[in-house]
């Protein structure tokens, strides 16, 4: 179980300091600092042993979240812990800075008792946590016995999530599916290595305790109504089913049934929360394909020549398209020509960035760069980093598909109807790469 | 030197390293850099050339960036071309860069080389002080094979800046020390010799430096130079604070330049120059005396500039040794700051005085000092100060007063640092041995000292205890007493235990008489501690108890109870079930007389080195300053010691050693065992065998293993010993004809008329599968026409212990002398195992006895009077005159034995027909023992001569 948990700055200077247990002592908060923060090669793993000790560590921007134990943890729960820990932190605060940290050390102190109980992880549901640590001063007068026994029964009751007798005026719901496709390619275009992780979050604004159940075009299911229903139905459907290789739940989704048949339903926590999260390898859509053209002129010179194809529908427009061109290290400069959007060198990061506000689908860009090289007397050959992509596209990249999503409600009086639903595909790009 | 001008005071520069400093991450600050490094690129990369200001600017950048710990692999070129600026600054980055970046770039080194040499021979003596730095910074090899012969020529011209001839010295030093093969300073010698006389004294602290280095390599060469330096020195020492000026130092003149001096002076004995050493002593009186006077100044680096001269010249007086006036002095100086409150000076002091207690002169002064020194054991903060004080302690110590500083030694043992125990009970050990009186107090001194810090008390120092209790008779009833009521302490340490059971084991029966320290008490007593102890002691512990059963017979019934219980034979450790199982086997079996030699008390060590002082010699340290002296004492005192010897500690080695079983005890304990003395005589070795009959079965010395020739594919040769095989079986028909570790052959024959059937036994005495077994049976030369020998073919495969039988069908032709040959041939574990066995196929197998009266017999020995029908031999007796035994191996033989047939009784007579193919063979004989001489002889006759002969030969051998 987890002994304590610190936060620390860039510099290594401590802001959050929490200690669960016993065996953790003070010099523990010392010892990652020494050795993670200040270590003078970079510490990539995320779990550092320590005299016996373990700490693991997230970075949020310049900030560290370290959670430390003695004991033979599960390294996977510490680290969903400090995910939602991250989580939690933002739906309070905003963005974690040095600056909200330090703003809001008493609320984190608070949010910490809370969510962890001698090192064993609690409710950790922002909803739910929001009803009862607020950020609105001294409240307590407002707050009735009633409400206050009936939040302490909410919270240690069997639907953790959701409080009862909510209302509102408009049922609706908003869901949104987001991706990330990661790439590795290789200069020819051979694939090597391809997988999207998506989420499905949602945001409801339901009445009551609603009853909800969420479809979509898992190839099991599509497979096993095929076989139930006519075969006829399944073709007329036509829609393609996907693979999905693994999946997990919020913990509202009653994972028996999903065990039995396959069916995701559940009572919906009130506001935004993440519905689920998969991952699928097989029959990707690759959104864009970076073609690479590298050839070196002498000794001080290099020619690249870079096309991208976008490769979906004509009608949708991918957004926010940026690809970055490695050069060598003894760079000293560059010309670049491009026909749509900015190019330009950035000698900080080694490479050429080039932008592109919006780009359709079925189309084709291209830049070229001319890359002078200085002499060097290193006999080290440069390793040529893979040519990496980021952009934005309006369609799921894995081929998912939301095929329903049914409220029902039984003792108040709106049904699947009246509710209003929205739904929304989101697809970026993770590690997107080609090697040249 | 021209420094930098504010004008020159690059603002790029400044302002790139302010970006740095104020970058809020690693990531934000390697982003700074790249973008440094990229406008770096583009600016050398510009075709338009840059001002040396520039180019000074982003050097230093690079060099700035380098230092942060990037990789920089560009910009030597624009550093190599600063080199060649005109502008001191430009200059000195360009040097820096070069010292600090400079690689093994061949056309680059060149450049470079080209430059410091520009620079050496212009006039210009900044410059020429940059080169020198450059070079000495570098060192590098290339370096000096440029510049090694360029350097004395500038060290040693006249004209040449005092500046620049500093670091001209020094970088020589520099290359000297890194390469001094090609450092030759051949001609130049004399003239760097006369620095020392030089104007500046800057230039005669970096002449010394190197001179002091070179003189150690060659001390001949430079001997000149201890006449210069002695009165450089007496000019120092007796020149007033002002008069140095520059070099004078919190009012002490050049303190650099005197212990430079001094140092050199200890490269070299004492001068032989009479006015030499007169001034030299004067110096070092005048050093002495000045200490005496009250500081000029409170400000410490006054007293320790002073100090700094004081010990240095204390360590020259010290190196020269031959001036008892001034050892005295220096000692008694040394003893003023024993008691300075400045930690550091104590420490000195003590280590000086370390080497003072060495010298003949000074080491009476230096025992006055005793109490300060103890006390300084005892209540200094400081861990390695107190190690000093041990260290002095330990060399100061004498006769005089050993048992005080023993004493003071062991008490602060109790509390001494663990850091430092270890030496601490090895020089307490040596000590006690080496000023012993009186052995009792050795004896109670290394008991105490087992007790006090038992876990430091190395194998070496119990095992010295031992070997001067064994040697010593007068100390062995005081020390089994001392150890016994030592043993009584509840808790024990280890070392004690093995002590204990060594001496109780060996002379436990001298205190036995005391009811209180009855056997059975001290056998209770050590076996109490048995369960606590590691497995090397509880084998020594039992061999304790089997000496014990030998001492005390009263207590065998409980002794051999508790090695027969199953935690010691069935121990899971082979060494402990070993000696459990051999020693109860020799309780059991052995009678008192046998135990009584075997587990003999152990003979007196030999004497030899102890091995403690050995031991102290390997660890280094300041303890080694004093090992000769230590030695010297250990002569002295060798009087007295017992004995030494580094064997011991075990007295098992006796009882393996005579056992004769193959027993991996001789070494178990690791002990540096010297020769093994076999106390028991070696009957005792013989009768033994019988003890441990289930082992000894193939020991008995007829039978041994294949030869290693025995590996060919070849028929090996018959083994040595197979004719002695052959005589075995003149007289009987069964038996086992040949056993080793792998193998053994069993016979079984029987003959009548001239035919013979022989059955073999292979039997395999391993685990493991014979393959390929084959045997043949031959008949070499003459022997083919008259035997006629065939083998059955034999199973190919043994199984691990099984038996396979061959059958042999042998048919004689004629009379023979030689034996068939077997030949065996087979794979064991992949090994070919290859040996040769004669048959014991002899003449006498084909006898028919011939029953005849006393007339006929004589009648017919008469027929047979030919002189080649007889044959004749007297021999000794070999086995003992026992007329049943002679009776049934004359039968055994074949023939016939004829009672009443010779007149004289004790005689023997036989008749018999060896039936061959051919022809028979009548054959009478007649053996007439001798029982006074133990003699025999023995007369053969028959009808054909080689008959007698061979059948003479056989029996010869079998009485």
């Amino acid at each position: 179980m987890i002994g304590g948990l610190f936060i620390y700055n860039h510099k290594g200077e401590v802001l959050i300091s929490r200690v669960y247990r016993d065996d953790i002592g003070r010099n523990a908060v010392d010892a990652f600092r020494v050795n993670v923060i200040h270590a003078r090669q970079q510490v990539r793993s995320p779990v550092t042993n320590i005299a016996r000790t373990s700490f693991f560590h997230v970075k949020r921007s310049n900030i560290w979240l370290a959670a430390v134990t003695k004991q033979n943890v599960n390294a996977a729960m510490v680290f969903e812990f400090l995910y939602k820990m991250c989580d939690v932190m933002t739906a309070y605060f905003g963005k974690i800075s040095e600056e909200n940290i330090k703003n809001n050390f008493v609320l984190i102190y608070e949010l910490l008792d809370e969510i962890l109980d001698f090192g064993y992880p609690q409710n950790s549901e922002t909803g739910a946590l929001k009803t009862f640590i607020t950020q609105q001063g001294i409240k307590g007068q407002h707050q009735t016995k009633e409400e206050q026994s009936q939040i302490t029964s909410q919270v240690t009751g069997q639907i953790g999530w959701r409080r009862e007798g909510i209302k509102y005026r408009r049922n609706e719901l908003f869901l949104d599916v987001l991706e990330s496709v990661n790439l590795l390619m290789s200069p020819q275009g051979q694939v090597l290595s391809a997988h999207v992780s998506g989420r499905v979050v949602m945001k409801s604004y339901l009445s009551g305790m609603p009853e909800c159940k969420f479809g979509m075009n898992d190839k099991i299911v599509i497979d096993k109504q095929g076989k139930g229903g006519t075969t006829d139905d399944a073709g007329k459907s036509g829609k393609q089913s996907i693979a999905i290789d693994d999946c997990t739940f919020h913990q509202c989704v009653r994972l028996s049934k999903f065990d039995s048949e396959r069916s995701i339903s559940f009572i919906p926590p009130d506001g935004e929360y993440e519905l689920m999260r998969y991952r699928t390898t097989k029959d990707i859509i690759l959104p864009f394909r970076v073609i690479p053209l590298v050839r070196e002129v002498g000794r001080t010179k290099l020619e690249v020549k870079v096309v991208i194809k976008s490769n979906f529908k004509p009608s949708l427009l991918a957004q926010k398209i940026e690809v970055r061109i490695p050069t060598p290290l003894n760079t000293s400069g560059v010309q670049v020509i491009c026909m749509k959007g900015k190019a330009k060198y950035k000698a900080s990061e080694n490479a050429i960035v080039w932008k592109i506000k919006r780009m359709a689908g079925m189309k084709e860009s291209q830049i070229s760069a001319e890359i002078e090289l200085l002499p060097t007397n290193d006999k080290k050959k440069w390793a040529r980093p893979p040519i990496s992509m980021n952009f934005e596209v309006p369609f799921a990249p894995s081929g998912l598909k939301v095929r329903y999503l049914k409220v029902f409600e039984s003792k108040l009086n709106y049904s699947d109807h009246d509710v209003i639903k929205w739904v929304r595909y989101i697809g970026r790009s993770g590690i997107y790469e080609t090697r040249c | 030197m021209p420094a930098v001008s504010k004008g020159d005071g690059m603002r790029g520069l400044a302002v790139f390293i302010s970006d740095i400093r104020n970058c809020k991450s690693k990531e934000a600050e390697i982003k700074r850099i790249n973008k440094e490094l990229a406008n770096i690129r583009s600016k050398f990369k510009g075709d338009k050339a840059l001002d040396g200001y520039s180019k000074k600017k982003y050097v230093c950048k690079l060099l700035f960036i380098f230092l942060l710990g990037h990789d920089i692999d560009f910009g030597h070129m624009e550093a190599v071309n600063l080199l060649s600026s005109n502008k001191y600054t430009e200059k000195q980055i360009g040097y820096l860069f070069i010292s600090v970046l400079v690689n093994s770039n061949s056309e680059l080194i060149r450049l470079i080389n080209n430059a410091i040499k520009n620079d050496l021979s212009s006039r210009n003596p900044t410059f020429m002080c940059l080169a020198l730095h450059c070079i000495a910074n570098v060192g590098s090899r290339e370096m000096a094979e440029a510049f090694a012969g360029e350097i004395p020529r500038i060290l040693v011209a006249g004209d040449t800046m005092d500046s620049v001839k500093q670091s001209a010295a020094l970088c020589l030093l520099r290359l000297y020390k890194t390469s001094p093969d090609l450092v030759l300073m051949g001609e130049w010698t004399s003239r760097v010799v006369h620095l020392l006389n030089d104007q500046h004294m800057g230039v005669v602290t970096a002449a010394i430096s190197l001179i002091t280095c070179l003189s150690q390599k060659n001390p001949d060469e430079f001997k000149t130079c201890v006449s210069l330096a002695v009165s450089r020195l007496s000019r120092i020492v007796s020149s007033a604070s002002t008069d140095l000026q520059d070099y004078t130092y919190y009012f002490v003149p050049a303190p650099w330049l005197s212990c430079k001096l001094l140092r050199l002076l200890q490269c070299y004995p004492p001068p032989e120059d009479g006015a030499v050493k007169g001034r030299l002593v004067e110096c070092l009186e005048t050093i002495l005396n000045k200490a005496q006077e009250p500081p000029k100044s409170k400000k410490v680096q006054h007293s320790n500039a002073k100090n700094a001269i004081l010990f240095e010249a204390i360590s020259l007086i010290i190196h020269y040794d031959s001036e008892p006036n001034l050892l005295v002095r220096a000692c008694n100086q040394l003893g003023q700051f024993l008691q300075h409150r400045e930690t550091n000076l104590r420490y000195l002091a003590l280590e000086s005085m370390c080497t003072l207690a060495s010298s003949e002169f000074s080491h009476e002064a230096v025992k006055t000092h005793i109490e300060t020194v103890i006390n300084a054991l005892k209540t200094e903060r400081d861990v390695s100060v107190r190690q000093r004080a041990a260290d002095l302690l330990y060399a100061m110590c004498d006769r005089s007063n050993a048992k005080q500083i023993v004493a003071e030694m062991l008490s602060y043992l109790e509390t001494a640092d663990y850091s430092i125990r270890e030496e601490m009970v090895l020089k307490v050990a040596i000590l006690a041995e080496k000023y012993a009186v009186d052995y009792s107090w050795y004896v109670d001194t290394i008991l105490n000292l087992i007790r006090i810090a038992g876990d430091y008390v190395s194998e070496e120092v119990w095992y010295r205890v031992i070997q001067i209790v064994i040697n010593r008779d007068d100390v062995q009833g005081y020390a089994a007493k001392t150890v016994f009521e030592a043993l009584q302490a509840p808790a024990c340490h280890e070392n004690m235990v093995k002590v204990g059971g060594y001496i109780l084991g060996e002379f436990g029966n001298l205190i036995a008489g005391d009811p209180r320290s009855s056997p059975l008490v001290q056998f209770n007593l050590l076996h109490s501690k048995f369960h606590l102890c590691s497995v090397p002691t509880r084998a020594l512990l039992l061999s304790a108890y089997i000496k014990f059963i030998n001492l005390f017979p009263e207590t065998k019934s409980t002794i051999q109870e508790v090695l027969r219980s199953d935690s010691q034979i069935r121990n899971s450790d082979v060494e402990l079930q070993q000696r459990a199982v051999e020693y109860l086997k020799l309780s059991s079996i052995a009678s008192t007389d046998v135990l009584a030699t075997v587990l003999e008390e152990m003979p007196p060590f030999p004497e030899r080195e102890s091995s403690i002082l050995a031991k102290l010699k390997k660890k280094k340290g300041p303890g080694a300053v004093s090992v000769n002296e230590l030695e010297e004492g250990k002569r002295e005192g060798g009087e007295l010691n017992g004995g030494g010897g580094e064997r011991g500690g075990d007295n098992s080695t006796i009882a393996a050693s005579n056992a004769s079983t193959p027993s991996p005890s001789a070494d178990l304990l690791g002990l540096r065992t010297g020769p093994q003395v076999s106390a028991a005589p070696p009957s005792a070795g013989s009768l033994l065998v019988d003890v441990f009959s289930e082992a000894g079965v193939n020991d008995d010395g007829f039978l041994s293993s294949a030869p290693p020739s025995a590996v060919s594919e070849d028929a090996a040769p018959p083994l040595p010993e197979s004719n002695e095989l052959l005589n075995k079986f003149v007289c009987k028909n069964n038996g086992v004809l040949f056993e080793n570790q792998l193998l053994q052959i069993g016979i079984k024959s029987e003959y009548r008329q001239n035919l013979g059937r022989m059955y073999l036994f292979y039997g395999n005495k391993t685990s493991v599968q014979f393959v390929t077994f084959t045997t043949t049976v031959s008949c070499p030369g003459e022997l083919h026409p008259q035997l006629n020998v065939q083998a059955k073919p034999v199973e190919p495969l043994i199984e691990g212990g099984a038996q396979v039988q061959q059958v042999i069908n042998i048919e004689c032709l004629g009379d023979f002398c030689e034996a068939p040959l077997l030949n065996i041939k087979f794979r064991y574990g992949g090994a070919l195992q290859n040996l040769s066995l004669k048959l014991p196929v002899t003449i006498n197998k084909f006898f028919q006895p011939t029953e005849m009266a006393s007339h006929d017999f004589f009648q017919r020995w008469k027929q047979l009077s030919q002189p080649q029908q007889e044959a004749q031999k007297i021999f000794k007796a070999s086995h003992a005159m026992d007329t049943e035994v002679i009776k049934a191996k004359l039968l055994g033989l074949g023939m016939a034995l004829l009672e009443n047939v010779d007149p004289n009784p004790e005689n023997f007579v036989c008749a018999g027909v060896i039936q061959t193919k051919a022809q028979q063979v009548g054959s009478l004989l007649r053996l007439e023992p001798n029982a006074q001489a133990q003699m025999y002889r023995l007369t053969l006759r028959s009808s054909k001569d080689t008959v007698s002969k061979r059948l003479c030969e056989l029996l010869a051998e079998q009485f």
